[in-house]
């Protein structure tokens, strides 16, 4: 267990908010606005932390319950996940599996949570986020398969310094792994993170009755999400050989990161949302390419 | 792992899986159109040691006729027929892209079955993507009701035909004649469809309700 290991941990505490200030001050650049400061996320949560939370009357433990797990689920994701070529603390062979399941654990106890409020509104939001991972994940475990398949390692943290970008299959993998990003972190084309009070959201409807403490975290751990998620693509594009010095790769991955924000930002300010009967296909159609990538590296 | 062909290959699987999940007429026309660019690419790659004029030939008539005269064709029946969508597909688009996938595979057991191109020369890849192309042709005219999408269907069918005989193009080039012949024949069919559209009886192009005609 290395000390670089946890220094890439705490990085990624530190600057995954910054992701989404990045994500916006793009959409601004879009639009031709000044938009919110860079560090707005921060502010965000700092303020919230501040407050004091309500809880309705309705409402039990796992209401309560619902934010801290899916904070701890997202920091235990982020031990798993490798940056910049340093294998991360708690990686094991098969770590991709637990990877997947500890973010369906996060995403089952915001569902949950969001039931038990008995709000119909986030009923319906919790039954889309349910529908739309339930598409989502296989495409990200096919992909991860087939990735998994290519370079024969069944952990995280040497395959992504063992895959090799520049071959087909890695390139549909990638391509799956964007859909499923979009998907899993509530952005458009499948959910619109500014609008909230709109009868197709889906996330921010489930966190509607959050407030406080528990809403600081709940935003904390889509930015850490952002973060995590997307460290499996760019380890992908940017596979890292072992044994080079440990800040280089690092700083890549940053970099990597904040392109793959200015990316989702540039997809967000020239596409609109899709129609909710078309996020499936979307997301079946990336199915197909993790598919698609499997079933070439099977021969 | 990386040779061009193989990646044309992967290329034209694609386009047949976009071909399958999208409704957009003219979105599917330039994506057909797009298969016969490649297609004519990919006979000048195969042969790339040997290129014989009667080969570039061959080339440069897939490229013209399935890159730019056929879409202009069928974007003009579109224009005459005012349809952009399909309207209702008998096999849904997600159904549709999942049986491409179950396509793909068969394909590739097939490709495997077939001592063709077995001979370790790195074109595993190009028998199973034919017969795809090949499948994702048939399905589209069976699956879909607009007329303009079976003929779609009729080209990538072509398409895939196509495929196939440009890898036996050394042993026997009049496959490939062949295929051109039946380039001619769709571009024929094309135009029946567009004098359909002309004399047309209907304000649509659904066959399906050509039945009724039966008497």
């Amino acid at each position: 267990m290395q000390i670089t290991s946890f220094i890439n941990i705490l990085l990624g505490l530190l600057l995954a908010p910054l992701l989404l200030g990045i994500i916006n001050k793009t959409k601004a650049s879009f639009a031709g606005r000044t938009g919110q400061p860079l560090l707005q996320a921060y502010y965000d949560i700092i303020k919230q932390l501040q407050k004091g939370a309500v809880y309705s009357k309705t409402t039990s433990w796992i209401f309560r319950a619902g934010p801290v797990v899916g904070f701890s689920a997202i920091l235990v994701a982020l031990a798993i996940v490798p940056m910049g070529g340093v294998a991360a603390p708690l990686a094991f062979s098969g770590d991709l599996l637990l990877l997947a399941y500890i973010l369906g654990t996060m995403r089952f106890f915001t569902v949950i949570a969001a039931l038990d409020t008995g709000s119909s509104f986030e009923g319906m939001g919790a039954s889309r986020e349910v529908l739309y991972s339930a598409l989502a994940e296989p495409a990200f475990l096919i992909g991860l398969a087939a990735v998994a398949r290519v370079t024969g390692i069944m952990s995280l943290s040497p395959m992504l310094s063992a895959a090799h970008f520049f071959s087909p299959e890695v390139v549909l993998v990638v391509v799956a792994l964007m859909v499923v990003y979009l998907c899993e972190n509530a952005r458009i084309p499948f959910d619109d993170p500014n609008t909230h009070l709109e009868l197709t959201m889906i996330h921010e409807v489930m966190v509607l009755d959050h407030s406080g403490p528990d809403f600081a975290l709940i935003l904390y751990s889509s930015a850490l999400k952002l973060w995590v998620l997307g460290l499996v693509i760019v380890g992908l594009i940017f596979p890292t050989p072992p044994g080079s010095f440990w800040l280089v790769p690092v700083f890549t991955a940053i970099c990597g990161l904040i392109l793959l924000a200015v990316i989702v930002g540039i997809i967000e300010s020239t596409m609109a949302r899709l129609r909710l009967i078309r996020i499936p296909q979307l997301l079946v159609a990336a199915g197909s390419l993790s598919a698609f990538a499997f079933i070439l590296v099977l021969r | 792992m990386d040779s061009p062909i193989e990646i044309m290959m992967i290329l034209l699987v694609l386009s047949d899986m976009a071909l399958l999940g999208l409704s957009r007429l003219r979105t599917c026309i330039s994506i057909v159109s797009f298969q016969g660019m490649l297609l004519g690419g990919l006979a000048l790659v195969t042969q790339f040691g040997s290129l014989t004029p009667r080969l570039i030939m061959i080339a440069a008539a897939s490229f013209v006729i399935k890159g730019f005269v056929f879409p202009y064709l069928l974007k003009r029946g579109i224009r005459e027929a005012g349809t952009l969508h399909e309207s209702e597909p008998f096999i849904g688009y997600i159904t549709s892209v999942l049986a491409g996938v179950a396509m793909l595979g068969i394909s590739l057991w097939l490709g495997a079955r077939l001592p063709l191109f077995a001979a370790g020369s790195g074109n595993y890849l190009v028998v199973p993507a034919a017969l795809t192309t090949l499948f994702t042709g048939l399905f589209l005219i069976i699956a879909r009701r607009n007329a303009l999408n079976q003929c779609l269907g009729y080209i990538i069918m072509e398409n895939g035909i196509y495929t196939f005989g440009i890898f036996s193009v050394v042993e026997i080039p009049l496959l490939v004649e062949l295929g051109i012949l039946l380039d001619v024949f769709v571009a024929v069919f094309v135009m029946g469809i567009a004098i359909y559209h002309i004399n047309r009886e209907f304000d649509h192009l659904d066959s399906h309700r050509l039945n009724v005609l039966k008497g």
